[in-house]
């Protein structure tokens, strides 16, 4: 049975960006800022194609949701191999509220539509940490769901998913078709290089709006505030092992 | 008027893939350029073909080199900033 693969990615602050917060607290500085897409995102789409490597899976549709520049992202998963996009128009007010629970409702709705068996997706996006979308999907599918992998092989019907949970490693098998979250070791992503951004271009993205998938995005989440993290105290010299003792003994360490 | 090389076309392809990666160098893309422009401009005179592919081979591993790298730095900030408690950093 060949799979059809539906892939997520999130355009995000690229991860080597120092974050800046709006003075307002309302979020983070976005303007000018490099984006690109999520890296446990990248492992997802990987993992995809290394599957359509193998003739397991026979087509990947790549999705993102969000503004314009998601068609950048979705370039990048066409360069790395999948085989078309589908860019989900979301700005504006319904942007800046966009989260796990209405990306989860369109993401099951193209699963659907496009009569896919597989949906893999990051384990989670490095911008709001949520982890919740992979979870959500399965839930409105109502199908399994694999994840933290760091191991996924298809076996028949089934599919052996190897996890990362807290201090080692558990295999489930799970009915197909199913939800999968890519975990940091699940592989090594591919480098989309320029003759394969530009050999992309010839890979159709079509555009939908969320409506035309039957979806309203209302959100109940209201951000209140969005602080940095505490600055961290700086450091200090001491000439001898006395002074450190005294000093350590100072702060209560010792 | 002299006649392009024949292998001009592959070396400017070097050139523009490598120019691309270089967008992302952790010194800056700018940084990076010069360095690309220098080493390319050092060998404008070799007109021997077994020497220009020689050197297109050697930019080609330059561009597996820096993809590693750019794999490597990013699986690191991955690790630190989400599996804090790992031995095997």
């Amino acid at each position: 049975m060949a799979l059809r693969a539906l892939v997520g990615v999130k355009r995000v602050i690229d991860y080597a960006v120092k974050i800046r917060v709006k003075p307002d607290k309302t979020g983070v500085v976005t303007d000018g800022v490099k984006h690109s897409m999520n890296p446990f995102c990248e492992i997802a789409v990987e993992e995809a194609v290394r599957l359509k490597e193998k003739k397991i899976v026979s087509e990947i549709i790549v999705v993102s949701c969000g503004p314009q520049q998601c068609q950048e992202t979705i370039r990048t998963a066409l360069a790395m191999g999948a085989d078309r996009g589908i860019h989900v128009d979301v700005s504006g007010k319904d942007y800046e509220s966009l989260g796990p629970f209405q990306v989860s409702k369109i993401l099951a709705a193209l699963a659907k539509k496009e009569n896919v068996n597989l949906v893999l997706l990051g384990k989670q996006a490095i911008d709001d940490d949520c982890n919740q979308t992979g979870q959500m999907t399965a839930a409105v599918l109502d199908w399994p769901q694999g994840t933290f992998a760091s191991e996924v092989k298809v076996e028949g019907e089934k599919l052996k998913v190897v996890r990362e949970i807290d201090g080692g490693l558990e295999t489930i098998s799970i009915k197909l078709p199913a939800v999968v979250t890519a975990d940091l070791r699940l592989n090594e992503p591919r480098y989309a290089t320029l003759p394969n951004i530009m050999k992309a271009k010839k890979k159709k993205i079509e555009t939908v709006k969320p409506e035309d998938l039957g979806i309203t995005l209302t959100s109940r989440v209201q951000i209140l505030s969005v602080e940095e993290p505490p600055q961290r105290q700086a450091g200090l010299k001491v000439e001898t092992t006395e002074d450190l003792v005294t000093k350590l003994k100072e702060v209560g360490r010792i | 008027m002299e006649m392009a090389h024949p292998l001009r076309g592959e070396v400017v392809k070097l050139y523009k893939n490598l120019l691309y990666l270089g967008r992302e160098y952790p010194k800056g893309a700018d940084y990076f350029r010069e360095k690309l422009k220098k080493a390319f401009m050092k060998n404008r005179d070799v007109k021997d073909p077994e020497k220009i592919k020689e050197l297109i081979e050697r930019g080609e591993f330059v561009i597996k080199e820096l993809e590693a790298l750019y794999f490597l730095k990013k699986y690191r900030a991955m690790k630190q900033r989400y599996y804090e408690d790992d031995k095997d950093r």
